[in-house]
C-alpha cells in the first residue's frame, strides 16, 4: 500500500521541512494540498491532513510529507519564508479546504471568487451548490499592502497610474487578471488574480471513475492534451502496479512529444503575435492545424484527445501514420525554420526580448518553476533525463537550457525543445514495437465487442467496469512526468474503489504564475506582456 | 436602431432598400469581439488561422474592444467569477450586437456540473447561436457566423432592437 514518506506532527512540520531542505537539499517545493477524510471509509486519527511534495536539488527524488491537523485547531505555520511557491500553494488550500497558515502574509482566496462562501473541496460541500458572483473584485486590499511593503505611502499611491490588464484582454491569452501600479511605463507592483476559469477539476475527479476523469484532464493544459492524459494514466497505472505494453509505451512517447510540438508553436506564435510579429504566427499554426489533423484521424479529436486508457491506448495507430507523421515533422521543421529566418537575427526581436523578463535561478527553483521557463535560466532540470519513464533514458536527445533565463532564452529553448522532440520521435517510430496496445486485464480494460456479445464473461466484465470503473487499491501516490509546461504531477488518494478519493493536479504554469508578479516588477509595462506570452500560461492548468 | 439617414429620406420606399444596404454591409463585415476564456478558445485561433480563415466570411478583423465589435463569441467556459465580467463586455458593445456561444461549456456549463462553472452563458446574456462541441470544429464555428450574417439580412435599420432578456445578473 502506497503512504506518504514521512508522517510528522502538526507542530513538527515547519521544523522537518526546515532540515530537509537544509540539510537534505529539497530545495523545491511542488506541492501543497490536504485531504478531508469525513467520508472516508476508515476512521482516521483526524478529519484533516496536509500533504507537501518536495523534490530535492538533485531532481531525482521527490518526497512527500503528511500531517494530520488537530479537529479544533485547523492551522498551521506557513513555509512562505523558506520558499516562494508556498504563497500560492497555502492560498489554494486554504480556499478549498479551510485551513490556515499562520504567518502568510496575504492568505486570502485564490481561485473562488471573493463572495464565496464555504469551502468547496470539503467533502461537506455539495458539488453542485454553484455560488452567484455579482461583482469583480476591487484588488485593492492586495495592492495597498504591497505598495506600502516597498515604501509607498497612501498619497502617493493615489497618484499613480493604476491599471487593470485582463480578465478579458488579448495578451492576456486566456484569463489573467494582473492589476498593476505604474510610475510613467515602470511597473512598480503588480497583484495577479486568478481563478477566472477554475472549472472544479478536483472535485470532478472525486465524482467520476478513474477512466471518465481522462477527458478531463485534457482539458488542464489545453495545448498539450495526450501529455495530460498520460501524466494521469500513469499514476494510476503506478498505483495499479502495472506495465502497460511496450507498444503502448512508445505511442505515448510519440503522440506526447508531438502534443509537445503543438504546445511549443502555440506558445511561440501567440508570443510573436505579441510582438508584432503576426507573419510568425501563420507560419507556426500551418503545421499545428496538420498536427491537428493528424490526432483527429488517430484519437477522433483535433484538441481534445482523450487518447490514453488506463492500462493501454484507445486506438492503435492506422495504416500509412507514419507517412501522415513524417509530413507533419517536415512541415514542423520548415516552420521552425521560416519563424527562425524572420527572428533569430533580427536586431528588432533581440532588442525586445533580449535582458527582458529576467529569472534568476534562484528565484526560479524558490518559485517552484518548472519545465522550459526553468531550463531557461540554465538549470537542466527536465523529467525525461531525471526520471525517465517509457524508455526516454534509451532516446538521443538532449536537454534544452538557456543562460540567462530572458525572454529571447525562453523562446529558443521552445524553438530548440521542438527540434529534440522530432528527433525522439524519429527514434520512436523505428523502433516502434508490435504486439497489442493494452494489457490483457480484464478487471481494467474493457473487454472485446465480440466477447460483450458472445460470452457471458465478457458481458459481466464490461457491465462491472462501466458500472464501478477500474478499482486502484488503497494509498496514496504522487507521480510526475514531463509535460509542455514542466513537472505534471498527480497526487491520487484512493479508497480502494473505482472513484478516487481525491485527486490533485500539481500544475507547472501554476507556480510559474505565481512568481509572475515578481518577475515583471520594475520591468516596462510592454516588456510584462511579452513575459506573459513567453511563459506559456494556460488557464485551464493553473485555474483547473 | 437607427443611423440618422432615415430622417433625410423620411418614411418612402427608400428605407427598405437603405435597410438591404445597411444589412449586406453588416452582414459581410461582422467584427467579431473573441472572448476567449478556454480550449475553444485555442480552436477560436484556428478558425481565424490560414487554413478555415475567417476572412472569407468578411469577419476576420477580431476586435478585443467590445465598442468596435459587433459579434461576441464567447468561447470556454465561463465560471461564476468570470460572470461579471461578461456581462460589462456585453453591455458595452453597441446594437446591433450578436452572440455565438461557442462549445459545450458557454452553451450550457459542459461537463462542468460544479459549484463554480456557469450552467450556460444564456444565464447572463442572450445568446442567437449555439454551436455544439467540446470544442466544435472550425467549421461549426463557421457554420454559426453564417447563420448569424443571415440573422442580420432580416434586421431594420428604423425598428430599435428591442430585447426583453433579463439574466440573473440583471437587477
Amino acid at each position: 500500500m502506497y503512504k506518504a514518506d514521512m508522517l510528522v506532527a502538526q507542530d513538527d512540520l515547519k521544523a522537518t521541512i526546515t532540515k530537509l531542505k537544509d540539510e537534505e537539499g529539497y530545495n523545491l517545493l511542488l506541492d501543497i494540498t490536504a485531504i478531508d477524510y469525513l467520508a472516508y471509509k476508515d476512521k482516521q486519527q483526524s478529519r484533516f491532513a496536509l500533504i507537501y511534495i518536495l523534490r530535492d536539488n538533485t531532481f531525482k527524488k521527490s518526497i512527500t510529507i503528511k500531517t494530520f491537523l488537530n479537529d479544533n485547531r485547523l492551522e498551521i505555520d506557513s513555509l512562505t519564508d523558506l520558499y516562494y511557491a508556498a504563497d500560492w500553494a497555502e492560498r489554494e488550500t486554504f480556499d478549498q479546504y479551510g485551513i490556515k497558515f499562520l504567518g502568510h502574509h496575504n492568505l486570502k482566496r485564490v481561485l473562488n471568487h471573493h463572495q464565496f462562501v464555504g469551502h468547496p473541496l470539503r467533502k461537506d460541500y455539495i458539488i453542485t451548490q454553484g455560488q452567484v458572483c455579482t461583482e469583480t473584485e476591487g484588488l485593492m486590499d492586495e495592492m495597498t499592502p504591497l505598495m506600502a511593503s516597498k515604501g509607498y505611502s497612501k498619497e502617493e499611491v493615489d497618484e499613480m497610474m493604476l491599471l487593470n490588464i485582463g480578465p478579458s484582454h488579448p495578451a492576456s491569452h486566456g484569463t489573467i487578471r494582473n492589476f498593476i501600479a505604474l510610475e510613467g511605463e515602470t511597473i512598480k507592483g503588480c497583484v495577479t488574480e486568478i481563478g477566472y476559469l477554475h472549472r472544479g477539476f478536483e472535485k470532478s475527479c472525486e465524482n467520476h471513475t478513474y477512466n471518465q476523469i481522462i477527458p478531463y484532464t485534457d482539458r488542464l493544459n489545453y495545448c498539450s492534451a495526450i501529455l495530460n492524459n498520460i501524466g494521469f494514466s500513469k499514476t494510476v497505472e503506478d498505483m495499479l502496479d502495472i506495465q502497460i505494453t511496450d507498444r503502448a509505451k512508445f505511442i505515448r512517447v510519440i503522440i506526447g512529444e508531438l502534443s509537445r510540438i503543438t504546445d511549443h508553436l502555440v506558445c511561440n506564435a501567440a508570443n510573436m503575435v505579441d510582438m508584432g510579429g503576426l507573419t510568425n504566427f501563420w507560419y507556426l499554426f500551418a503545421p499545428r492545424d496538420k498536427a491537428y489533423d493528424l490526432f483527429s484521424k488517430l484519437t477522433g479529436a483535433r484538441l481534445t484527445n482523450s487518447y490514453t486508457r488506463i492500462g493501454g491506448l484507445e486506438y492503435d495507430l492506422y495504416d500509412g501514420f507514419d507517412h501522415d507523421l513524417e509530413d507533419v515533422l517536415k512541415d514542423v521543421e520548415q516552420a521552425i525554420d521560416d519563424a527562425l529566418s524572420l527572428v533569430a537575427h533580427n536586431k528588432i526581436f533581440q532588442d525586445r526580448t533580449q535582458n527582458v523578463g529576467v529569472i534568476s535561478k534562484e528565484f526560479a527553483i524558490s518559485a517552484g518553476i518548472t519545465g522550459p521557463n526553468l531550463r531557461a535560466t540554465g538549470i537542466d532540470y527536465d523529467m525525461r533525463k531525471t526520471n525517465p519513464y517509457y524508455y526516454y533514458d534509451n532516446f538521443d536527445f538532449d536537454v534544452v537550457v538557456g543562460s540567462y533565463g530572458d525572454v529571447y532564452d525562453r523562446i529558443m529553448c521552445r524553438f530548440e525543445e521542438m527540434v529534440q522532440s522530432i528527433r525522439i520521435i524519429r527514434q520512436a517510430m523505428k523502433q516502434l514495437p508490435g504486439g497489442p496496445i493494452n494489457i490483457d486485464k480484464p478487471s481494467i480494460i474493457l473487454p472485446d465487442k465480440k466477447d460483450v456479445y458472445g460470452n457471458i464473461e465478457g458481458l459481466m466484465n464490461q457491465f462491472k467496469l462501466v458500472m464501478d470503473g477500474v478499482k486502484v487499491p488503497e494509498g496514496e501516490y504522487y507521480s510526475a512526468t514531463e509535460a509542455g509546461n514542466g513537472e505534471l504531477g498527480f497526487y491520487i488518494v484512493s479508497d480502494g474503489s473505482g472513484t478516487p478519493y481525491k485527486v490533485k493536479c500539481r500544475p507547472p504554469s501554476y507556480y510559474s504564475l505565481g512568481a509572475y508578479p515578481r518577475i515583471v516588477e520594475e520591468t516596462m509595462l510592454a516588456d510584462a506582456v511579452i513575459t506573459m506570452a513567453s511563459m506559456n500560461f494556460i488557464a485551464g492548468e493553473f485555474d483547473r | 436602431m437607427g443611423l440618422g439617414v432615415e430622417s433625410v429620406f423620411g418614411d418612402s420606399v427608400v428605407t427598405t432598400k437603405l435597410d438591404k444596404a445597411v444589412n449586406w454591409a453588416r452582414s459581410y463585415s461582422l467584427w467579431p469581439m473573441a472572448f476567449g476564456t478556454a480550449c475553444c478558445g485555442i480552436e477560436f485561433m484556428s478558425v481565424a488561422a490560414s487554413k478555415h480563415d475567417i476572412s472569407r466570411f468578411g469577419a476576420e478583423v477580431v476586435r478585443f474592444s467590445p465598442r468596435q465589435a459587433d459579434l461576441m463569441i464567447v468561447a470556454g467556459t465561463i465560471s461564476y467569477k468570470q460572470a461579471p465580467v461578461l456581462k460589462k463586455i456585453y453591455d458595452q458593445m453597441c446594437e446591433p450586437k450578436w452572440v455565438i456561444s461557442m462549445g459545450a461549456c458557454a452553451s450550457s456549463g459542459g461537463f462542468y456540473d460544479n459549484y463554480t462553472t456557469l450552467q450556460g452563458i444564456d444565464e447572463i446574456i442572450p445568446v442567437d447561436e449555439y454551436v455544439s462541441g467540446c470544442p466544435p470544429r472550425p467549421e461549426a464555428v463557421l457554420d454559426a457566423i453564417i447563420a448569424i450574417q443571415e440573422k442580420a439580412q432580416n434586421d431594420s435599420i428604423i425598428k430599435d432592437r428591442v430585447r426583453d432578456f433579463k439574466g440573473i445578473l440583471d437587477v
